[in-house]
């Protein structure tokens, strides 16, 4: 399962993360001896967060600057924790981060509390569509261990995701560099009776492949093979088999699937998340892009859309200027005709003035036009389909969620 | 889909989109588990027909059985392969004296060279994100610029299966087609899929390569794993790191560091 671990600067993530590594002992000695020789060369103690920020220039300014993945195991089963950093300037990195997350754990420091960044990093888990979340309350040893703190944290933390339309699963006080609730439970917190971090995380769903949605197979690539032309790609929901009526969108021709095709295997069908390729009954013009589905249960095709965009960038984007949407194997040119609202993710305030520009961590209501029909679902029914990035001068600069 | 199924699956769709965008590509075959792992995964890839070259970057002191290894499955599986090697250095002496040194001729060097003289747009390498600490920062496609440097500071995001498709020409790009494996899965993976793999992965006389490179710069570990179930169980259960017996992951914390800033695999 991938989880991804987020909250403000300085809250304790990759303590945490030091921390689960050892006590479950998914970290080899080597390393961790490594690790402390370096410490001990910079002339400092050893310190969990280290054992991430292995980048020589991390340790030097402390912080975490890229997303990082790590793999540990409970008894369970088997984890990649995504670190995300939490520092302003390396949003698009948390973002990369949590894309590719099943379940997130927001961390806040017990004696700070709510700040600006546990603020935007919730509200992009929200906007991302994540719904297994862990709160966890760090370093109450130095609010003293007190339920009452907790509770204050606690209080103001969910009143505030009530607004994102988020419900955290857990909330857990602990103490990340002591171990405190983590694999063990603290003998310092008596007054809390819940499970303990890895507790609730083995207490989470791996996510389901949508075999039992409608089919959705975006073609990737035309490869010609012993004179026989194979549609390669990756079927992204429901299945696919042999004698298949289907339809090709957005050209909307019909006609039959003649074979699914697996290297070195026999195959008549193939489900969600399985890379194939297929022949078909007749000739026909198929390319990247197209979207093959059955006839009865059909994606959208459309040159409008509205969705909420997230600008990474720092270079700032106008309206009605030319950008690249890519979107499952479908890229098409595009523009914004309007940004109906626009929100400052660092404060979650609306943003009144300027509404025709969108800049470097604002996320925005908007209305796309694109030059060339695409094939879209609703995002919270397929979400490969639902959520598309824009590309400008070479670089992803914006994620979007489609909301009609 | 189990698990090795969705790992397969995922890799398979970025070697494709790897193919797709940019061409003019080719693979690094170090002959080792991961690389032949991503060999396989191409030829499923393609139907069995890889449309791009093999290249192998030969310092001349690789494991002769790796090149024999190279030979006979080049020619089973009618690869188009291209060996790299960096001759003036080799000519002129170059040896494991110095270890960045000679990674840095033999290996970057020679890579450089080969890169040059065929024009390749991006390079499918396999890496995986739990080998070394600094591996875990990556992206699946990873631009590096003329002189080869990673900007490891400055990565572009990467959503959604959504990489980076277009290049200016003073780029080129390394895809990764593996990060999200580990050391086990590959072997699991090995093992489902009956991948021939070289022998010096196995123990003999109570020795085996965990990984394997230059002769010289590799020293075996204690092992009585002569077979893959009893390697798996192995990994299972040790607690030492993948490339504790790497030479060049040793001299110093950061000479992994250095070594892919300047280009290295």
């Amino acid at each position: 399962m991938n989880i991804v671990i987020v909250g403000h600067v300085d809250h304790g993530k990759s303590t945490l993360i030091g921390r689960l590594l050892y006590d479950t002992r998914s970290l080899p000695p080597d390393k961790f001896e490594e690790v402390k020789n370096t410490c001990k060369s910079l002339g400092k103690d050893m310190e969990f967060g280290f054992i991430l920020d292995h980048l020589q220039e991390e340790r030097e300014q402390g912080i975490t600057i890229d997303t990082c993945q790590i793999f540990f195991k409970t008894p369970k089963r088997n984890y990649v924790i995504i670190d995300a950093p939490g520092h302003v300037e390396f949003i698009k990195n948390m973002i990369t981060g949590a894309s590719q997350a099943e379940a997130a754990i927001l961390i806040i420091d017990a004696k700070e509390g709510v700040k600006e960044q546990t603020k935007r990093h919730a509200y992009i888990l929200g906007m991302l569509g994540l719904k297994q979340i862990i709160v966890l309350i760090n370093k109450m040893d130095l609010v003293d261990y007190k339920e009452k703190r907790f509770n204050e944290v606690k209080d103001n933390l969910i009143k505030f995701l009530q607004n994102l339309k988020l419900k955290p699963s857990y909330i857990v006080p602990i103490i990340a560099k002591d171990g405190d609730n983590i694999a063990k439970r603290s003998d310092k917190m008596d007054w809390y009776k819940g499970k303990t971090f890895l507790e609730c995380l083995d207490g989470f769903e791996v996510m389901k492949k949508n075999y039992e949605k409608a089919l959705r197979f975006p073609i990737q690539d035309v490869y010609k093979i012993d004179g026989n032309r194979i549609f390669a790609g990756r079927v992204e929901s429901g299945t696919i088999k042999n004698g298949d009526e289907i339809t090709i969108l957005p050209t909307n021709t019909k006609t039959k699937v003649k074979s699914v095709e697996k290297f070195l295997k026999n195959s008549t069908k193939a489900g969600a998340g399985e890379s194939i390729g297929i022949t078909t009954e007749d000739q026909l013009f198929i390319e990247r892009g197209n979207v093959i589905s059955h006839p009865n249960n059909l994606p959208k095709v459309t040159d409008k859309i509205k969705a909420n965009v997230f600008w990474m960038s720092k270079k700032d984007f106008n309206i009605n200027e030319m950008i690249t949407l890519k979107l499952a194997t479908q890229e098409v040119s595009a523009k914004i005709e309007k940004i109906e609202k626009k929100i400052n993710s660092a404060t979650l305030e609306e943003i009144k003035q300027d509404k025709n520009t969108l800049k470097n961590n604002e996320v925005g209501t908007m209305i796309i036009k694109t030059l060339s029909p695409i094939v879209v679902d609703d995002f919270n029914y397929v979400p490969e389909l639902g959520r598309f990035v824009f590309e400008k001068d070479m670089i992803t600069s914006a994620g979007g969620i489609i909301t009609k | 889909m189990d698990h090795l199924d969705e790992l397969e699956s995922k890799s398979i769709y970025i070697i494709r989109e790897a193919y797709k965008q940019f061409h003019n590509i080719a693979m690094l075959w170090s002959i080792g588990k991961d690389s032949s792992t991503l060999l396989w995964l191409c030829r499923k890839a393609f139907f069995g027909k890889i449309p791009f070259p093999i290249v192998h970057i030969d310092t001349s002191y690789k494991f002769k059985k790796m090149i024999e290894w190279r030979d006979e499955y080049a020619k089973k599986w009618k690869l188009n392969l291209i060996v790299g090697r960096n001759e003036e250095a080799i000519k002129a002496g170059m040896g494991p004296k110095s270890k960045l040194a000679c990674c840095t001729a033999l290996k970057t060097d020679a890579l450089k060279q080969t890169i040059d003289k065929y024009k390749f747009k991006a390079l499918l390498l396999g890496i995986r994100r739990d080998e070394h600490g600094i591996r875990a920062k990556e992206r699946v496609f990873s631009p590096r610029n003329q002189e080869f440097k990673w900007d490891y500071k400055n990565q572009p995001p990467e959503l959604w299966d959504q990489y980076k498709s277009k290049q200016s020409d003073e780029e080129h790009i390394r895809v990764h087609p593996l990060l999200h494996w580990t050391e086990v899965d590959i072997w699991e993976y090995i093992k489902r899929e009956k991948i021939p793999i070289v022998d010096l992965y196995f123990a003999k006389n109570g020795k085996r390569y965990r990984s394997i490179g230059c002769e010289c710069c590799c020293s075996p570990i204690n092992s009585d794993a002569d077979n893959i179930d009893k390697m798996i169980h192995e990994l299972k259960t040790t607690n030492t790191s993948e490339r504790a017996g790497r030479a060049q992951d040793k001299e110093s914390a950061y000479m992994m560091q250095k070594l892919r800033s300047l280009g290295y695999m």
